[in-house]
């Protein structure tokens, strides 16, 4: 009877649950280093969304690396919405699971990057060896210290970034590849995390330059060396583009359409890139940009889409089995 | 003696038979269906424990083995041999077996020599160390790791005394073995410290009275005994290692050729979602870690039958 009596408690605290439900549940998948982003954008837009609609917005993160992450989204992680570091790892939901249309990135402004990096040097203190630009990367007992771009998002702009001023500077694809192949021998240990390099850099004290996102850098500047480092930023970078997007099927079937989009939305507003600047990210709104302009200096970026062909063809070119980046440490014979 | 020493062997053969449990069982299935006027046993239920192991290994063991084998047999042969035995691949399985293997002998060494003082001596603080010994066991696997590299890296406590004498550690497959030696030698210690304290002193004693010197009565009364035991901690330490990733993967330095294990590449794999590549390398991995523990068992088999003969 008593039982009876609990399990009719139960429902009727199940059925009064939605009722009551002025509160809303978001999950944000996410990359690695973008936890003290999020947090502070998710406070930001929480306020917001009460004070439009009245109702309060929880927004769950969940952080790791960017191909894992998308994975855990293919497999059944129910992400409301993901901002991952590449459009590929985005692709591979929208391909692999359909979870949203293949012409994702065309929804939202600036290829659906609300805000945008580069990639920059970490030196130490004093820069001893005098690094300044990627050709200073090749020198012999020059140590660099950078993660797999077979494992990590993250390295794949690094690499992309050298083989890009390789090509700029030397010519031609062939001069391209000697040049990374040349960088790649300088690296004593390949972390298979951004966070890991970084850590290897920073803390162990291994290397003579990290190659790094600039918010990274920025982070492990401020956080872990407070005057042991340096940014040395290169004449020319890549365009890194973490892009952001809402996972249709999800929202659909969580009936957080509305929500999931404003959010995304918040992004791209004066309030939400004055935060995202000062979490090292390059912001969108020009305003903001100017505002932050000492912070980010004026670099040449190369684009994947212009310059590279875009993701999927960059993928499959140069961290593919037998691709480029294997091809400098079989020298050349493919087949991994 | 040789009575009390049977003793013992029936003492951890059920240790044993659980880690061999093929021979074990095909032979009582023999013994069912020849004899069905075969006398009870005193203890009930062999229809329902042994379809509840036949369940629990199923379900828990060889169905998401067999799943891995599925995926991989997806692929074409070339395809397979391609990802799953390219040099690449065939340099991590060298660096996995052979750090996997290399860590279980010192592990050998070290947790027989550790669980040899647990037993026999009594010292003040030794529940703390018995304690410690089963600290690698809770430890997430990558703690471990970063603690290790901490140590090894040449700005480290160890590492900065080595790095000057030209030996690296850390991102070398010598960090590898120290990895897995952390993460195996509670596996020894914990097998062979039951044996050795079944054993008791008494044994030794004897052997003494009738002429053994100390190296005797170790080589042939107390080694016979633990071989067994010690064996399956090895091979436990061993298949543990082979398989370790979270410890590993900060202190080896991840380089192609030198220093990437085979869980590694499963990973990067994965990362290309090319999930079928992943099941090939690790379909690899069960295929040589089964064949080893097989002989690892049969070995043990063989240590049985000639002590007992």
């Amino acid at each position: 009877m008593r039982r009876i009596a609990l399990a009719a408690c139960l429902m009727i605290a199940s059925l009064a649950a939605p009722a009551m439900a002025a509160r809303v549940e978001l999950l944000n998948v996410s990359y690695d280093p973008t936890r003290e982003l999020y947090k502070a954008v998710n406070t930001g837009f929480a306020a917001e969304w009460k004070k439009k609609t009245g109702d309060d917005v929880v927004i769950n993160q969940s952080h790791g690396g960017s191909g894992k992450q998308a994975r855990s989204v293919i497999d059944g992680l129910e992400a409301d919405v993901v901002t991952l570091a590449l459009a590929y790892d985005i692709d591979a939901i929208a391909d692999k699971a359909k979870l949203l249309p293949a012409a994702w990135q065309a929804r939202l402004p600036n290829n659906s990057t609300p805000y945008y990096s580069t990639i920059v040097f970490l030196v130490r203190k004093g820069n001893p060896k005098g690094i300044h630009d990627w050709g200073d990367l090749v020198k012999p007992g020059v140590k660099v210290i950078t993660p797999n771009p077979k494992t990590s998002g993250g390295a794949r702009w690094n690499f992309l970034a050298a083989w890009g001023y390789g090509q700029k500077a030397l010519g031609t694809p062939a001069a391209a590849q000697d040049f990374v192949k040349k960088l790649y021998a300088n690296v004593p240990v390949l972390d298979s995390g951004a966070r890991g390099s970084t850590v290897t850099f920073a803390e162990r004290g291994i290397g003579d330059v990290l190659i790094a996102w600039e918010n990274e850098a920025q982070l492990a500047d401020q956080e872990l060396g407070a005057g042991k480092f340096e940014i040395v930023v290169p004449s020319v970078s890549v365009l890194a583009e973490p892009p952001v997007a809402v996972i249709d099927k999800v929202v659909d079937k969580h009936g957080t359409r509305k929500v999931a989009e404003a959010y995304l939305s918040y992004l791209y507003t004066p309030a939400a890139q004055e935060i995202i600047a000062k979490n090292g990210y390059r912001p969108r709104d020009p305003a903001v940009a100017k505002r932050y302009a000492a912070r980010f200096p004026t670099i040449q970026l190369f684009q994947i889409d212009r310059n590279f062909g875009g993701w999927t063809k960059t993928q499959a070119r140069f961290f593919a089995d037998g691709g480029i980046f294997d091809q400098i440490y079989t020298g050349g014979a493919p087949g991994l | 003696m040789t009575i009390y020493m049977n003793e013992v062997a029936a003492g951890f053969a059920s240790r044993i038979t659980a880690v061999a449990p093929m021979p074990t069982s095909r032979q009582v299935w023999g013994v069912a269906s020849s004899n069905p006027s075969r006398p009870r046993s005193i203890i009930p239920g062999f229809g329902l424990t042994m379809g509840i192991t036949l369940f629990a290994v199923s379900v828990i063991v060889l169905i998401p083995l067999s799943a891995v084998f599925i995926k991989a047999a997806g692929m074409t042969g070339a395809q397979f041999a391609a990802t799953a035995l390219s040099r690449r691949a065939l340099d991590a399985y060298k660096l996995s077996f052979g750090a996997a293997a290399a860590a279980a002998a010192l592990n050998a060494v070290f947790g027989l020599v550790t669980a040899w003082v647990l037993v026999r001596y009594e010292l003040p603080g030794k529940r703390i160390i018995s304690a410690l010994v089963d600290l690698p066991f809770a430890l997430p696997t990558a703690v471990a790791g970063i603690a290790l590299t901490a140590l090894y890296a040449p700005n480290g406590w160890i590492g900065r005394w080595l790095a000057p004498q030209g030996i690296t550690i850390a991102y070398t497959p010598l960090g590898v073995v120290i990895a897995l030696v952390f993460v195996g030698l509670p596996f020894v210690v914990r097998t062979v410290e039951p044996v050795l304290a079944d054993l008791g002193g008494d044994v030794e004693e004897a052997a003494a009275t009738l002429g053994a010197s100390r190296f005797q009565t170790f080589r042939r009364v107390v080694l016979p005994a633990i071989g067994p035991a010690l064996l399956t901690g090895c091979a436990l330490a061993f298949a543990r290692a082979v398989g370790e990733y979270g410890s590993v993967i900060f202190i080896a330095g991840n380089m192609p050729f030198k220093s990437e294990i085979a869980p590694l590449l499963i990973i990067v794999q994965l990362e290309q979602y090319n999930v079928a590549g992943a099941t090939a390398i690790a379909a690899t991995m069960l295929v040589i870690s089964f064949a080893l523990l097989l002989v690892i068992n049969l070995a043990q088999g063989w240590q049985r039958r000639r002590r007992s003969a």
